[in-house]
């Protein structure tokens, strides 16, 4: 493996975690349980869009085939992209979608954090501008943590079912491969062993304030780095990806 | 002071051109007006969210994903920004979207025609977003403050929507000959329906001279309408779009463009609820509601455990 292999790697795990999981979060538009949650979560949508949108940049530049980002997000298929597998599951009800959330934004504001310190100076300044947005993110999806754990019966249940759900999908973030290893040697991403002390901190913190069990499901699921997903991801791709690949030949 | 003083008062301030602040005195038929007309712009803009919300997942491309998204969620912000002026005239958002929910408070007749093509998010942003604005400068000029005040602050977005719906036009109109033909498809699906979204015409809706004294409406449908048409006709034909009106010829006097005849029946059935979307559109809003209940309940209840601690702290 080559740096730029390496590293064009890394950036597409990065650029379609973002891209499918603004996806999810756009598919709320208009249908949010109140109008303050539907601005704000369109803003969230965009933020990971406006994320996606410059590590794709900087994927193709990297890999200089002459894929640009619409050429990345557009026309790779189920098997080519290294997304997340939480970031592709649905939405589910509104508890379901927070705790999704909630579970991502704290593995990626960690993240972050040690992306800024990348000897890549373009991750390095993606990772700064991510870092504050990731930020207002995960105050914002913490702060419905406690709303939904600590709020009424009803929430508390769908947020603690919600969350048993996903966990299967948690530990697969943390996974690291020679990808990793070698940019880790580079200096350009930081270990995730260290991400997942942190991560386990922060969780388990906002559960026991929100009242909420740690789920037990020791069951985990991966596949993501090999482009091994879950169903889910195809008909995302087939909704996304349709006009863009029904007019080969234009310019938008 | 009696209601006549009162009254005498109100309609000199409006005269010389002051604004009418929520805590001022004004007639009961103002208030009920503005509560009418403010709340059916705050329910259009959240209405106006799903058809073009629709279109997000499949934009073209990632830049006109994320202009999208910007854009629906300025109309969001604009409907947050409304009801809260409406609710200066004191009355509830709740009870605003109990009477979008029932029915008896009507939104755009235009947003209850579908979004088929990406084509419509590109005629929407020109045309929809176009005439709004034609309407909403107009309104900004009106008497009573917070409604003004909003009006400002919305329509400078209007405009960059409204640059974005035409750029998007003609970069389809300037492609191949498959993008080209989507843009016409959805000028000829979205004119008429663009023109009749402000409102009957004058003789079918006789102004009445208090409103327009009281400046709760400040121009004539017509008058607007024409605007929006000699702004607009000349765009189309600039990119090479043909608006969809065979009668459409200007009048080299007046510099006006005269229009074929409108489908006002087409119109009323829309308003009464039989266009192809009120049903979705409708039906859209009051499910959010319902799946949002135990959402908000929580958040009361968080919000009240909180506020009994810092009692007791
Ligand atoms: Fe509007
Ligand atoms: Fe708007
Ligand atoms: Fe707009």
């Amino acid at each position: 493996m080559t740096l730029q292999e390496a590293k064009f790697e890394y950036l597409l795990r990065l650029g379609d975690s973002s891209l499918i999981i603004g996806h999810r979060l756009s598919e709320w538009c208009g249908h949010g349980p109140i109008l303050e949650e539907d601005i704000a979560l369109i803003n969230i949508a965009l933020d990971f869009v406006g994320n996606a949108t410059s590590l794709l940049t900087y994927a193709g530049q990297v890999e200089s085939k002459g894929r640009d980002e619409d050429a990345l997000a557009f026309m790779r298929g189920e098997r080519e992209y290294r997304n997340l597998l939480i970031t592709e599951q649905p939405n589910g009800d509104y508890a379901n979608t927070i705790a999704r959330q909630f579970l991502f934004d704290t593995y990626m504001f960690f993240l972050y954090e040690e992306l800024k310190n990348s000897k890549d100076e373009t991750i390095a300044a993606i990772a700064v501008k991510t870092h504050k947005e990731i930020t207002y993110h995960l105050r914002h999806t913490s702060e419905w943590m406690l709303r939904l754990g600590d709020g009424t019966a009803e929430s508390h249940e769908r947020l603690q079912n919600g969350l048993n759900d996903l966990w299967m999908f948690t530990s697969e973030m943390f996974e690291m491969d020679e990808v990793d290893a070698f940019l880790i040697k580079e200096g350009i991403v930081p270990d995730l062993n260290k991400i997942k002390a942190n991560w386990e901190k922060r969780v388990f913190e906002v559960l026991a304030e929100a009242t909420l069990q740690i789920p037990t499901t020791t069951f985990k699921q991966k596949g993501s780095k090999e482009g091994k997903h879950s169903e889910h991801l195809g008909f995302l791709l087939a909704e996304m990806q349709y006009v863009h690949r029904a007019y080969p030949r234009a310019k938008w | 002071m009696d209601d006549a003083k009162q009254l005498e008062a109100f309609e000199a301030k409006i005269a010389s051109g002051a604004k009418i602040e929520p805590k001022d005195w004004m007639p009961e038929a103002y208030r009920k007006q503005l509560i009418r007309m403010m709340s059916q712009h705050a329910h259009s803009e959240i209405v106006g969210m799903l058809p073009e919300g629709n279109w997000i997942t499949r934009a073209p491309n990632l830049r006109r994903k994320a202009i999208l998204l910007a854009k629906v969620q300025d109309e969001a912000g604009h409907g947050l920004y409304l009801y809260s002026a409406t609710e200066t005239l004191g009355i509830d958002r709740s009870e605003l979207l109990a009477q979008l929910h029932t029915g008896k408070a009507k939104y755009s007749s235009i947003f209850n025609y579908p979004t088929l093509t990406w084509a419509d998010i590109g005629a929407i942003g020109w045309l929809v977003d176009g005439a709004a604005i034609m309407n909403q400068t107009a309104l900004a000029r009106g008497s009573y403050g917070p409604y003004c005040r909003a009006m400002v602050r919305i329509c400078k977005e209007e405009s960059f929507h409204n640059r974005q719906g035409y750029e998007i036009m003609m970069h389809l109109a300037q492609g191949t000959p498959e993008q080209k033909a989507l843009a016409q498809d959805a000028l000829n699906r979205w004119w008429w329906p663009s023109i009749m979204m402000l409102g009957p015409s004058d003789d079918q809706s006789p102004n009445s001279d208090q409103l327009m004294r009281w400046k709760v409406k400040m121009e004539s449908n017509d008058a607007i309408r024409q605007r929006f048409i000699d702004r607009t006709v000349p765009q189309a034909d600039f990119i090479g779009l043909t608006i969809p009106d065979k009668d459409m010829k200007l009048d080299e006097k007046t510099g006006s463009y005269t229009h074929g005849p409108i489908n006002w029946d087409e119109f009323f059935e829309v308003i009464k609820g039989n266009g192809p979307c009120n049903a979705n559109r409708l039906k859209a809003r009051v499910d959010a509601d319902k799946k949002g209940a135990w959402v908000r309940e929580a958040a009361t209840a968080y919000a009240a455990k909180r506020s009994k601690e810092k009692l007791v702290a």
